[in-house]
């Protein structure tokens, strides 16, 4: 085999390699990622049922209801709109009320929010980025300009 | 005192890696040999400096001194010990000081052990390590400084996060960063070699050392990070494709590659200009995870860095050295001369793949890891890329590597002949498709791909035992025959038969904690039990306690099968002095055949507890797999220190009996 041959071996090896990688990647972009939405886009409409997102805020005061057994409810608020939350599971240390937190689901047909995922921070000053800027354009927390060393968002409790 | 005497060891380094950066290289260029011969001694000063002004910051943490600034925003007197040294690097300054440490102790393996480096070469590869450090050193004196003091001094520290307190995240950094940093060395090779504009076998022998040396370093250190995160946050995951995860995994992919392609360059001079592409990328991914950890734009558990003028100043750097790196090999790497001719199939051929396959998914990973980043700086848009898209890219790329791998090991270099791996491999191929079979008719639930998953790892498994039986002949040469070629195999193949065998363990624990989880979550009050996955756990009710920094409430369970008494779980809820945060320990009962895995919840209004237990089959393995990995990659380097370094030719190693035949 030349080296002329050779060569065209490895290229059209490699580019094989890269168009199944980019085929994959493209279909994988289309339905493995979750938008960020918050409760005031929720409350407009801007997502429907049965598609997976992320829904971050606050949780709201006096929201927290834990029913008997392992179900909670409690609502996300970023102060103008408010969405209830059902999550059935064992919540992370820090979730509070008033806590910034991220929480991954779908909208149920009722207008619930059923969360898979809690996320909040082991920290008690954290606030999720997105929670934090989307609460910024709002105008509703300033945010503390010397965070403390911060830590984890995948410190929480999921639920497969 | 003596953290002044740190922060001026420090600037002093910087002084020596600025002198190990230029000297040499105007040295090279005016082939003026004594001002080469300063590239040795400066890194060996350069290191000594750097460790002077680690250990101070050490000394700072074990004492407690909170007038520094950085060990009283990190630590706190009531810590213990461990966790007073591991503070040095929970935080951001810390472990740049750390990785800048790392990088000197590398530079300084040159100029100790690369004495029969030709001297001119060795003073390049110096140079570019140096301007690596001149950058580092900068980076922390300006822009991260772990000397500051605190005015006035504080009386008591704000402690470090109480979930980074924990012993396998103590270590995690430091071998993380020796994967990471070690990198550099292929890095600065890889340079070198293009400014010399020549490059030969003797570069593969240096460089696959040490790049094997950092890759053991990362295998550890990813395997521990997905250790620590297992049992520390409380719901039994081992991997969340967090970008932080993902950026250590990169490097990891890429490193893998690097390595097998600088086999082919050692045995067969070929792929030359690819490894030299590899080594560049390779530890361009590392310092793309340096930058995506530090510059806070991430929300992570690693993002210490806040100040988004550092992220910034980490761009720049970025820019600059791989920017640099690829100008220079757009330039010169067709000065570099294409080496061996190999046909497709081939034991080279082989190992294209292998590096197509782990570059390509490395590339998936790096698309999942800043397409969100991306797309947010573009549209505004904010979205995650979770487990689903890997799943969809990652995986795919995975199978037709694990499924090639015990072929391509078994041909023979340059002329491979299939019909005779397929021989070899046709009792391999059966005995996996039983063990998968022999799985489905053990669980009978679960995706219907999971018992093909497992024959795949058995595949990847035993295909490297059939190499290595290949190897010794086992049941063609008479006993003793097969047994002195078994004690004579040099390390190297034992090497590679367990570092292929770990990659089939940790594919069989991954498919059957996957596949076969089972989890439950219910309120129990004293005296109720739950039951999984044949298990009976009985809740004795919930306890107070106290540990060194912490108060603690646990649960007390008793644990039996087939009622007969197993053990006694005791998961608990810690809410730590300082800083004043609560934490879940999940208790864990560890069998090689599955864990069961307990978590203690809130507790509820009538007394009782939400009470959550899984039960993870086979997990065990992922963690073994990789620690056989990584001892194989450890078996493979204690093999070539006996030849570390280029310009003794290689013994002939036997590299391939099969062509010998």
């Amino acid at each position: 085999m030349t080296r002329r041959q050779r060569r065209a071996t490895l290229i059209s090896l490699a580019v094989a390699g890269l168009s199944l990688a980019t085929l994959l990647v493209l279909f994988a972009l289309r339905s493995g990622v979750d938008y960020f939405y918050t409760p005031s886009r929720v409350a407009a409409r801007e997502v429907g049922p049965g598609v997976s997102f992320r829904l971050g805020g606050l949780v709201a005061q006096g929201s927290v209801q834990r029913g008997q057994g392992t179900a909670v409810m409690f609502a996300v608020t970023d102060t103008k709109a408010t969405i209830p939350v059902v999550y059935e599971g064992i919540l992370p240390e820090l979730f509070r009320e008033g806590q910034g937190i991220i929480t991954v689901g779908r909208l149920e047909a009722d207008g619930r929010f059923r969360a898979t995922t809690v996320l909040a921070k082991h920290d008690e000053n954290y606030m999720p980025p997105e929670v934090a800027k989307a609460l910024k354009e709002q105008g509703v927390w300033q945010g503390d300009a010397k965070a403390p060393p911060s830590t984890s968002v995948n410190a929480g409790t999921r639920q497969k | 005192m003596i953290i002044e005497t740190g922060h001026f060891a420090l600037i002093l380094a910087l002084v020596v890696s600025v002198i190990q950066m230029a000297v040499p290289a105007y040295g090279v260029y005016y082939a003026n040999r004594s001002l080469t011969s300063i590239a040795a001694p400066a890194s060996v000063v350069q290191f000594l400096l750097v460790a002077a002004a680690f250990f101070a910051l050490m000394t700072a943490y074990v004492s407690s001194d909170f007038s520094v600034e950085n060990v009283w925003a990190n630590s706190h007197s009531a810590k213990p010990l461990i966790y007073k040294i591991a503070g040095v690097w929970g935080n951001h300054e810390g472990s740049m000081l750390l990785w800048v440490l790392i990088l000197a102790l590398f530079g300084a393996a040159v100029g100790v052990f690369g004495s029969n480096l030709p001297s001119a070469f060795r003073a390049r590869v110096l140079s570019v390590q140096g301007s690596l450090s001149v950058t580092f050193i900068s980076f922390i004196l300006f822009t991260s400084n772990p000397f500051a003091r605190l005015v006035p001094a504080a009386v008591e520290g704000q402690g470090l996060n109480p979930i980074l307190q924990d012993p396998a995240l103590a270590f995690h950094p430091p071998f993380l960063y020796t994967g990471y940093v070690g990198f550099s060395m292929a890095f600065s090779f890889a340079v070198a070699a293009l400014w010399e504009g020549r490059i030969d076998a003797a570069w593969a022998r240096w460089v696959r050392p040490w790049t094997l040396l950092a890759w053991v370093a990362l295998t550890i250190g990813i395997a521990m990070g997905s250790w620590w995160a297992y049992y520390t946050l409380g719901w039994g995951g081992w991997w969340f494709w967090d970008p932080v995860e993902n950026a250590s995994f990169m490097p990891w992919l890429a490193g893998t590659a690097l390595l097998h392609s600088a086999v082919v360059m050692e045995k067969r001079e070929a792929l030359k200009i690819w490894t030299v592409l590899l080594a560049i990328l390779t530890f361009s991914l590392s310092l793309m995870g340096t930058f995506l950890v530090r510059s806070g734009i991430l929300t992570s558990v690693h993002a210490f860095a806040v100040d988004p003028r550092r992220g910034i100043v980490i761009l720049g750097i970025l820019a600059v050295f791989i920017g640099g790196a690829l100008t220079l090999y757009a330039w010169r790497a067709s000065s570099l001369k294409a080496g061996g001719l190999f046909q497709p199939i081939s034991r080279e051929g082989a190992l294209v793949v292998n590096n197509v396959l782990l570059s390509t998914s490395a590339a998936t990973v790096l698309i999942g890891t800043l397409y969100p980043l991306g797309l947010e700086a573009v549209t505004g848009a904010k979205i995650s890329v979770g487990a689903p898209y890997f799943d969809l890219t990652f995986v795919p790329l995975m199978i037709p590597l694990l499924l090639a791998l015990p072929i391509g090991a078994l041909l023979a270099w340059k002329r491979g002949d299939l019909p005779a791996v397929w021989q070899r491999l046709r009792a391999v191929l059966l005995a996996s498709l039983l063990i998968g079979a022999l799985a489905l008719a053990l669980v009978r639930r679960g995706p219907w791909l999971a018992p093909l998953a497992i024959a795949l790892g058995a595949w990847v498994v035993l295909g490297a035992f059939a190499e290595w039986a290949a190897r010794i002949k086992a049941f063609v040469v008479p006993f003793d025959e097969t047994f002195r070629r078994a004690l004579n195999l040099p390390r190297s193949a034992y090497g590679m038969l367990f570092a292929h065998a770990g990659v089939g363990i940790v594919v069989i624990g991954i498919t059957a904690t996957t596949a076969w989880h089972s989890e439950a979550v219910l309120v129990l009050s004293q005296g109720q039990k739950l039951a999984i996955a044949g298990y009976e756990v009985v809740f004795n009710g919930a306890v107070p306690g106290r540990g060194p920094n912490y108060q603690e409430t646990i649960g007390r369970f008793t644990v039996s099968k087939a009622g007969t008494a197993v053990t006694t779980l005791t998961p608990s809820k810690r809410i730590f002095d300082a800083p004043r945060q609560a934490t879940t320990q999940a208790a864990i009962l560890n069998a090689l055949a599955g864990d069961l895995y307990l978590v203690l919840g809130d507790s509820q209004s009538d007394g009782g507890f939400v009470v959550r237990a899984y039960f993870h089959p086979l997990v065990r393995l992922i963690w073994l797999g990789a620690l056989i990995m990584a001892f194989g990659g450890i078996l493979s380097i204690s093999d070539r220190r006996l030849r570390l370094g280029a310009a003794r030719p290689a013994r002939r190693v036997p590299s391939s009996p099969l062509a010998a035949e």
